[in-house]
C-alpha cells in the first residue's frame, strides 16, 4: 500500500485503499511482468476488477456502479499504479474515458444495457478523438459522418485509440457539421459496424495496452447511437478531459511513487564498498530530493480532488495539475532508474518500465503545451 | 442460528515492528492497524456459515478503543449484521478478553462463537479455550475445516499426526486456524454499505466485570540480530559444524 496520511482522508477512504491493495498485491504484482511481455491482460481480470467493484467507482447505481467521491478514484488509481504499469491502467480503464458522455446522455437507446455490460467488466469501451491529421486541435477533427436516411454514413479515420483493437464500443467524435467546434458530434460505435476496421499500432511503453489506428469506409451506424444532440459534442469532449487529466495525474504520482519506493528498497539492500548504497550520501540526498517532490505533488492533487468534490475545480487547475504530475515523474522515473542502476535498464523492474512510460502522460489527454496554453487562456490571461 | 465472532484491532502484519527505545513495547504511533489476520478468517466462516444458510445472524465483537469501530466496519463490509464494540482503554489480557466475551454470549445467545486461534500481537492462544471454559461450552480449537450438522459441529483440525475431526455438540466455541479459509476481498461498495450497519458501543464499566491483569509485562526486546552464515567445504564439515553447535 501507498503509505501516506491526508487530513482529506477518512476511514472508508483508508479502508477502501486496503481492500485495492491487497487486491494489487495478490492478483496484480505477480504477473504484471508477464502481461506486459503477452501484451494484454486475461479476461479473468476484468471479471475480477468488476466484482470488487474497482469499475463501478462514482458511477450511477443503477448501470451497476456506486456513488462515491472523487478521492475514492484517485486512491484506488495510486493503489494499483503500485504495480508500476501504466499500461495496466490504461487497458482497465478505458472506459473512463469512454462512456461519460454516454452516461451523461439518459435518452441514449443503448445507454443502460452498454455501460452496465461495461461496468460489470462484460464488455469493453473506448473513446476516438484524435486523428492522423492532429491530435490537439480537437475543433477541427476530419472524420465525417452524413445522414442518409437513418443511418450516418461515416468515412475518416482515428489513431491512437487506446484498446482500440478489443474494445466492443467506441465513442466516435465526428463532424456532422460545418467548420470548427460547433459541427462535432459524438457516436457510438459497435465494434461489428459495416466498414468499420482496426489495426494495431506498437509503442514504447504501455505493452499490456492495446493501441489502434480505426478506418471508417462508408461505416453505417443508425443516428439513434450519436450521444447527446448534434453538433453538441464539444462541450462532452471538453468535460470528458477533465476527469482524464485527473486520472493521468493521479497515475503520474502513483507511477512516480512506485518508482521512488523501488528505488529506495534497492537503496538499501544493493551493497558497493562494503556497504548499502543508501549510506553513500549522495543517494539518500537523491531520495530526500524525490520523496520531498513526491509529498508537494500528492499535497496539490489532493487539494485539486478536494476541489473537484466542492465542484469548484477549473478546467485550468487540472490542466496545471497534469502537468505538474507529468513533470514529476519525468524527473522521479530517471532517478529511479539512475539509483537502480543496470538494473535499472533491465525489463522487469518497475522503473525500467515506468520510464518507458513518462512521455505518454505529457502527450495523452492533452499535450504539456496545450495544457499551458488551455490553463493560460482559462485564467483570461489575454 | 446466531454466530458471534470476536475481532481484534491489531498492528498490521505487514508492519516492520519496532520496540521502544526503554522496553516497555512496540511503537504504535504512526503504525497501521488492522484486524487480526485469525479473526479475518472466523469472519469469513462465519459469513461462509450464513451464506450456506446454517447461520441467520452474524454480530462481530471487539473490545478495545474508538479505534476498533474502524475494525469492526471491515468485519461489517466483509457481510457482519451487526457490531458490538466493548469500549475500554486498558489493557486486556486473554482472561479479561474471555470473561467479557463470556457477558456478551450471555446476552446474545449465540449458538457459535467464532474466534481467532490467536492474535498476532501477543501471540497468546488462550481467550477462546477461557472462553469455553467459563461457560461451560465444547471447545474445537485451530479448525481448519467446520461442518455444522443440526447441533453438532464437525471440526477437523491440523495436528502434528495428521488432521484430527472433533464432533462437539452446539453451542460451542471453535478457534480457527490459517487454513479455514481465505477471507474475501472487501468489495469497495460494501465499505459505504458497511456505514449504515449498526454498530453498538458499550461501556465495559457499564458490564460489571471485575478487572484481571494476571500477566505483567517485563521487558519487550527486539530479536537478536541474524549473525552472517559460513561456507562449509564438505559434508563432513556440515556434520562436524552442526554437531559443534550441539543441532544434530
Amino acid at each position: 500500500m501507498a503509505a501516506y496520511r491526508s487530513i482529506y482522508l477518512n476511514d472508508e477512504h483508508l479502508a477502501f485503499r486496503d481492500s485495492v491493495a491487497r487486491f494489487v498485491d495478490e492478483q496484480i504484482i505477480p504477473h504484471i511482468n508477464q502481461w506486459e511481455e503477452d501484451g494484454g491482460l486475461p479476461s479473468e481480470l476484468y471479471q475480477q476488477a468488476a466484482e470488487l467493484g474497482l469499475f463501478g467507482i462514482g458511477y450511477p447505481e443503477e448501470l451497476g456502479g456506486f456513488e462515491a467521491d472523487p478521492f475514492y478514484k484517485v486512491l484506488s488509481t495510486i493503489e494499483i499504479s503500485r504495480a508500476g504499469s501504466g499500461g495496466l491502467m490504461a487497458n482497465l480503464f478505458t472506459h473512463d474515458i469512454a462512456i461519460p458522455p454516454l452516461i451523461l446522455d439518459t435518452q441514449h437507446p443503448l445507454r443502460d444495457s452498454v455501460c452496465t455490460a461495461v461496468l460489470s467488466g462484460q464488455q469493453r469501451a473506448a473513446l476516438a478523438i484524435t486523428e492522423p491529421s492532429g491530435g490537439s486541435d480537437v475543433a477541427n477533427i476530419q472524420t465525417r459522418a452524413s445522414r442518409d436516411g437513418d443511418d450516418y454514413v461515416i468515412n475518416g479515420s482515428k489513431t491512437f485509440i487506446t484498446s482500440g483493437m478489443d474494445a466492443d464500443w467506441f465513442t466516435v467524435a465526428v463532424r456532422t457539421g460545418g467548420e470548427g467546434a460547433g459541427g462535432v458530434s459524438l457516436i457510438l460505435v459497435p465494434r461489428d459496424a459495416p466498414g468499420f476496421t482496426r489495426t494495431p499500432l506498437k509503442k514504447m511503453g504501455w505493452w499490456c495496452s492495446d493501441t489502434a489506428t480505426l478506418y471508417f469506409d462508408d461505416c453505417r451506424v443508425p443516428v439513434a447511437n450519436r450521444i447527446g444532440p448534434e453538433n453538441a459534442g464539444f462541450p462532452f469532449i471538453m468535460q470528458n478531459f477533465n476527469n482524464e487529466r485527473l486520472g493521468l495525474a493521479a497515475q503520474a504520482w502513483g507511477l512516480a511513487n512506485a518508482a521512488f519506493e523501488e528505488a529506495l528498497e534497492w537503496a538499501q539492500q544493493r551493497k558497493t564498498f562494503g556497504k548499502p548504497i543508501i549510506h553513500h550520501q549522495v543517494i539518500r540526498h537523491k531520495l530526500t530530493d524525490m520523496r520531498a517532490r513526491l509529498d508537494a505533488a500528492r499535497a496539490y492533487l489532493f487539494e485539486i480532488t478536494w476541489l473537484i468534490s466542492k465542484n469548484q475545480a477549473k478546467p485550468a487547475d487540472l490542466a496545471q495539475l497534469k502537468n505538474h504530475c507529468t513533470d514529476l515523474i519525468e524527473y522521479i522515473a530517471p532517478e529511479a532508474v539512475q539509483i537502480l542502476g543496470g538494473a535499472g535498464y533491465m525489463r522487469e523492474t518497475k522503473s525500467e518500465r515506468i520510464f518507458r512510460e513518462t512521455k505518454v502522460l505529457s502527450i495523452g489527454g492533452g499535450t504539456r503545451e496545450i495544457m499551458n496554453e488551455l490553463a493560460a487562456r482559462q485564467q483570461g490571461w489575454l | 442460528m446466531k454466530v458471534l465472532v470476536g475481532v481484534k484491532r491489531v498492528v498490521d502484519f505487514n508492519t516492520r515492528i519496532q520496540v521502544k527505545s526503554d522496553g516497555s513495547g512496540v511503537q504504535t504511533d504512526g503504525v497501521k492497524f488492522s484486524m487480526n489476520p485469525f479473526d479475518e478468517i472466523a469472519v469469513e466462516e462465519a459469513i461462509r456459515l450464513k451464506e450456506a444458510g446454517l447461520a441467520t445472524e452474524v454480530i462481530a465483537v471487539s473490545i478495545g478503543g474508538d479505534k476498533n469501530q474502524d475494525t469492526l466496519r471491515s468485519a461489517l463490509a466483509m457481510g457482519a449484521d451487526s457490531a458490538l464494540l466493548v469500549k475500554t482503554d486498558d489493557e486486556i489480557q486473554p482472561l479479561m478478553a474471555a470473561k467479557i466475551l463470556k457477558n456478551l454470549v450471555e446476552q446474545q445467545q449465540p449458538k457459535l462463537v467464532l474466534l481467532g486461534k490467536q492474535a498476532i500481537d501477543d501471540d497468546a492462544n488462550q481467550t477462546p479455550q477461557m472462553l469455553a471454559g467459563l461457560l461451560g461450552w465444547p471447545q474445537a480449537t485451530f479448525a481448519s475445516k467446520l461442518e455444522i450438522d443440526g447441533d453438532t459441529a464437525a471440526v477437523t483440525r491440523e495436528v502434528d499426526a495428521g488432521l484430527e475431526t472433533l464432533s462437539v455438540d452446539l453451542p460451542a466455541v471453535v478457534s480457527s486456524d490459517l487454513r479455514l479459509n481465505e477471507p474475501r476481498y472487501i468489495k469497495l461498495p460494501d465499505i459505504m454499505k458497511a456505514k449504515r450497519k449498526p454498530l453498538e458501543v458499550i461501556d465495559l464499566a457499564d458490564l460489571n466485570i471485575a478487572a484481571s491483569a494476571s500477566i505483567a509485562t517485563l521487558k519487550t526486546s527486539a530479536p537478536p540480530q541474524r549473525q552472517a552464515g559460513i561456507k562449509v567445504e564438505s559434508s563432513e564439515a556440515l556434520v562436524a559444524e552442526l554437531k559443534a553447535r550441539n543441532l544434530v
